[in-house]
Order: structure tokens, then sequence, then C-alpha cells
């Protein structure tokens, strides 16, 4: 019973507790920027994939294809090994940034862009999928009202293929807050990392001679209800959409 | 540059050690295959109970699924292991593993069979009842026949993340292809050879999900063909 009583004590700690927020915060900002990212590239690799068929742009074609099947049939994992090493990062990051260090701030953007490449790659099918969804007389009327390609595209067919796919991109967005748990592999910046690391020196801050399986209760619990209310709210709120969708 | 990818030592390195990553490909493989299994009956188990209109064990399945879809995985396998290695019960890397990814992509599959089962016309079910059928004779010669096609495509795409997935192995210290491949290009005799041993690591699950997830899209794209055909012949 006392080891309980010491794990719960861990969590009124304030530095604690303001430790676990920040990484929160963190979860979220990272993970809704890697999605509104990934959707321009998203957009464009669809775009591309979709309608570059004619022959003098087949390379295009070709590349875009390429670029989603190859990132979706390879861990994220890889691509965030990969970035650790290849991603060169910009001046703005090299220096101590939101509380962070400079090495960790140079890692978090080294696996955000990981995350950002990755999620475009599924975005971008998302995508294609609202694009499919859209009836070939909207393409038709829209160049007998003289609009050129891009302009249809952006006016005309772009706004519909949104509008069809908007459930399934907030979707993505409680998909990639758990993808983003993946960062705990290279870095202690978001949610996921932040718990293991003071679970892993947890009897510092019970006062207990040894870390106990109270504190992986008590710690991981946290971390797991955590994750809950954010994703189970966004999931709600995507069933409603639906539904009213639906119904409509 | 570019991590050694055009040095003749490298890939001379990567050579020398292929048993290295032909091991972590076994390892991937064989927790993929057990935890695929583990995942399809959990799936059937709980798609079954969420479909069978018992108010208890629709909610329980509920449960289930809506709490392991909505925690990540990583945070998942990590409880598992410290809770089971802490309290003196650990029950190894690879089987930690394979349980809980058994147990998340379950989760996924249970909603995949609930939906198949749900596309089904109700006439279907009371039909079979009236030949004569219990309920488990129903499901298993009149429903889940008729559900595979539906089920298939997004069936293939959850086996294609449950392999993707195995990488969170690396995390408990897993022998799997990305943590052999990690420890090869950290390693102080083999280290360096960055380039080349990514490219592998990320050929050898290429190739283990590329036929996957295409099978998956072809299969998805003749279903929605056969859908508009017989939507246009019922107008």
């Amino acid at each position: 019973m006392d080891e309980w009583i010491a794990s719960f004590h861990i969590l009124t700690l304030g530095p604690v507790a303001s430790y676990i927020a920040k990484g929160t915060l963190f979860t979220v900002i990272v993970s809704t920027v890697a999605v509104l990212l990934s959707i321009v590239i998203g957009s464009v690799l669809a775009l591309v994939r979709n309608y570059a068929t004619a022959p003098q742009y087949r390379l295009f074609h070709f590349l875009a294809a390429a670029y989603i099947e190859v990132f979706r049939n390879t861990p994220l994992l890889l691509w965030i090994f990969i970035g650790v090493v290849f991603c060169p990062v910009p001046e703005f990051f090299g220096h101590p940034l939101f509380g962070l260090s400079s090495v960790e701030t140079k890692m978090l953007f080294k696996a955000s862009i990981a995350l950002t490449l990755f999620t475009s790659s599924v975005v971008a099918e998302i995508i294609r999928g609202g694009l499919n969804s859209i009836p070939r007389g909207q393409f038709e009327t829209a160049y007998t009202q003289g609009f050129g390609t891009i302009k249809t595209m952006v006016y005309i067919i772009l706004p519909q293929a949104y509008r069809n796919v908007v459930p399934t991109l907030l979707s993505q967005i409680i998909t990639t807050i758990k993808d983003s748990s993946f960062m705990a592999n290279v870095a202690t910046i978001e949610l996921m990392s932040r718990v293991r690391k003071i679970l892993s020196t947890a009897n510092r801050f019970s006062g207990q001679d040894t870390i106990n399986v109270s504190d992986v209760f008590v710690l991981y619990g946290t971390a797991a209800i955590i994750y809950f209310i954010i994703n189970f709210s966004l999931s709600v709120a995507v069933r409603r959409m639906q539904a009213k969708r639906g119904a409509a | 540059m570019l991590g050694n990818m055009f040095e003749g030592f490298a890939w001379d390195l990567v050579w020398q050690f292929r048993a290295t990553f032909l091991l972590g490909f076994l390892h991937t493989l064989e927790t993929s295959v057990l935890a695929i299994l583990l995942g399809l009956s959990l799936g059937l188990t709980f798609g079954l109970m969420s479909t069978c209109g018992k108010k208890w064990l629709v909610g329980i399945a509920r449960v289930y699924v809506e709490f392991i879809q909505n925690t990540p995985l990583l945070l998942q396998v990590c409880f598992l292991y410290y809770a089971l290695s802490f309290s003196g019960h650990g029950i190894g890397i690879l089987a930690t593993g394979i349980v809980s990814i058994g147990v998340y992509h379950g989760a996924y599959m249970a909603e995949v069979f609930r939906a198949g089962i749900g596309s089904i016309p109700k006439g279907q079910f009371e039909s079979a009842e009236s030949q004569g059928f219990g309920y488990f004779g129903v499901m298993r010669y009149v429903i889940l026949p008729q559900c595979t096609k539906i089920i298939l495509p997004p069936m293939a795409n959850q086996i294609v993340n449950l392999i993707k997935n195995t990488s969170v192995l690396y995390i408990i210290g897993g022998s799997d292809l990305i943590s052999l491949t990690y420890s090869f290009v950290t390693g102080v005799n083999t280290g360096g050879a960055y380039g080349p041993a990514y490219l592998i690591c990320g050929l050898l699950f290429f190739g283990m999900c590329y036929p996957l997830s295409t099978l998956a899209g072809i299969w998805e794209r003749n279903l929605k063909k056969r859908d508009q055909l017989s939507g246009a012949l019922k107008e």
C-alpha cells in the first residue's frame, strides 16, 4: 500500500507534473503541425499521382507514386533513424528553445521532419480518395466555363475533395499523435519519452529504495489516460461529423 | 556524405554481416506471423461480440476497442514489459512484443470484422436461422463467407501496419530487423555504414509490405467496381 501512495506522490510534485504537461503540449503541437504540413505535401503528391498522366509528365507521376509507396511500406522508426543521421538542421533550431537543450531541439526538428514525411504519404492517399470521389462532370463543366487545369483544381476540385475527407484527416491526427510516441526512441521531448524517463528514476521522486511495479502502473497509467482523453474526444468529434453527413 | 552510401568498405561491411540482417528479418517475420494469428483470433472474438446484440458483450468489446485504439502501441508495449518485469513475471522481449502487437491490432481487426458482419443484410441472418442453423452455424456457414470480400482489403492493410509496427520492439531492446540494423550502424566494430544498412533494412520492409498493400488496393478497386455495377443494375 505504501508503495502505491509513494507512486501517486510522484504525480503531485510540481516539477514532475509540469514536465509531463509540457510533454503533452509537445505531443499535440508536433502532431498537429505534422498533419497540417502533410496536407500541403500530400495534396501536391495526390494531384500529381492522379492527374499527371500525360506522357511528358510521366516522370513526375512516377516520382509521386514512388514516394507514396516507399513511405507507406516502411516503418516510421526507420525514417526517424535516417532523419537523425542525414537531416540537416537550420541555424534557428541549433539553439536552446522552448525549454529544451540545443541537442534536443535539433532532435525535435529531425524527428518532426521524419514524422511529416511519413505522414504526408498517408495523407496523400486520403486526399486521393477524396479526389476519386468527385464526379467527372465537375472537370468537364469547369473546362467549359473557361477554367484552366490549375484553376479547376484550386477552385473546383480540391475544395470539394477536402470537404469529403475532413473526418478522415481528423482521425489521421489521432494516428499521428500515437505515431509521435516513436520519437521516444531518439529524444525525451514528448509525453511518452518523458514518462519513460521519470520511470527510470522513479525511486528518487517516490522516496522508496527501488522502482516498484506500482510506479509503472501510475506513470504509464497517467500517460495512457492523457492520450486516451485527447484521442477519444477527437474520435467522438469524427463520429459526430460522419453521422451528421450520413443524415444530410 | 550520404552515410558512406557509395563507399566500397560500407557495402563490404554489410555483406560481411549479412547474417545479422537475415536474423533480424526472420525475427520480424516470426513476430509478425504470431502477432497476426493472435490479432485475428482476438479480432474475430471481439468482432462477433460487438455484433451479437447482447448489451454487456457489446460493452466489453467497445471498451477494448476504444481503449486500445486511442493509446499508442509504444506505451502499451512499455507498460506490459515493465509491469511484468518489475513484478518479477517477465515473459521475455519477443513474447511481450507478440502479445502487445497482437492485442493492439486485434482491436483494429475487431472493427474490420464488425464492419464486415454489419454490411450483410438482416434477411441473411433470419433465413439462415429459419433453416435451423445455431448462432455459430449461421456465422460459420452463411455470414462470414459473405464478408470475406469486404474484409480482405482492410485486413491486408492492417497486416501491413502490423509488420511495420514490429519496430516498437526497439524500445525494449528487441532483436528485430530495425533494432539489429540500428545496433549494426552504431556498433564499435561495424559502425558507420549508415547508408547501405538503412537501404537494406528499408528494402526488406518494402519487400514484405508492398505486395500486400498493392493486393489490398486491387481488391478494394474491384469491390468498388462491383458496387457501382450492382448499383447501376438496381437503378
